[in-house]
């Protein structure tokens, strides 16, 4: 007779219910965790890029913002930290809601709408700075 | 066992017994060491960074539609409200930078040895706060 506080009941077959519940690994966490990663490795430089050329463009206008783009070095630096900026805030949100939002219809609902506004945000920032570049 | 995600807590002991899985963080019972408020921290600020890309696409969509959408994303960043989330923005962006970049370390292979854990630990929060005084001295003189 085993001690109660070792015991544990086993009544369910975990891996046809893990299976039927679409469980386990979805073969594709190394390419997130990568993708994760080289976006951050991107960022570091482009962050302190972007942070000295917000101090500088305090009080800037609109011609003083569009001249700043119409180079093309800026222009370029700006693009890649659009992308990059927003292909990691997707991953890292995506983390954090699949590990604190654990009812359904919150979680898939949270998971597509961050995604759906992630995008629509990256674009906007593209539409925006290629027309004020170009 | 009532509730059938139960049956994804049980798994096998080195001896093949099966175990109950303990659930992991107890945040009311550990003492609270550099690295997790750090990685805690982390989390945090990159959601509140994400919040934050809402006012740059505001204000490159204003700069790129009409001096009055301009005028009006300007008016709201002169505002002590907008003043207030700028530098809460680069303070978020400078310590999520640099906690990033230990992390990067970490996944590198290195500096996993405890001392040296409290040790980046302790930089980073150094660095961080230096930095920020910096970029929030220069912002604030430039503006």
């Amino acid at each position: 007779m085993p001690h109660p506080a070792e015991h544990v009941q086993i009544d369910i077959l975990r891996s046809q219910l893990g299976q039927v519940r679409g469980l386990g690994a979805a073969r594709a966490g190394a390419g997130h965790w990568w993708s994760q990663r080289l976006t951050a490795l991107a960022l570091v430089p482009l962050t302190l890029w972007f942070i000295c050329a917000a101090i500088r463009l305090e009080g800037a206008s609109r011609a003083n913002i569009a001249g700043w783009l119409h180079a093309p070095v800026p222009l370029v630096l700006m693009l890649c930290l659009i992308a990059a900026t927003f292909r990691h805030l997707e991953l890292g949100l995506r983390v954090v809601i699949e590990d604190y939002v654990h009812q359904n219809p919150a979680r898939l609902t949270l998971l597509l709408g961050q995604r759906v506004i992630c995008i629509l945000l990256a674009l906007f920032c593209f539409a925006a700075t290629l027309e004020l570049g170009l | 066992m009532t509730d059938v995600r139960d049956a994804l807590m049980v798994g096998r002991s080195s001896d093949g017994k099966l175990v109950r899985r303990p659930l992991s963080p107890h945040l009311q019972v550990y003492r609270w060491p550099v690295s997790m408020a750090l990685s805690i921290s982390h989390r945090v600020t990159g959601v509140g960074l994400g919040i934050g890309t809402l006012l740059l696409t505001w204000w490159l969509v204003a700069a790129a539609t009409s001096d009055a959408a301009f005028a009006a994303v300007q008016g709201f960043l002169a505002s002590w409200l907008g003043v207030l989330l700028l530098l809460l923005w680069a303070a978020a962006l400078i310590f999520h930078l640099f906690t990033g970049i230990r992390h990067l370390v970490w996944d590198a292979g290195y500096g996993f040895d405890d001392h040296v854990y409290r040790i980046t630990g302790w930089g980073v929060v150094a660095v961080t706060a230096a930095v920020i005084l910096i970029v929030w001295i220069i912002g604030l003189v430039v503006w």
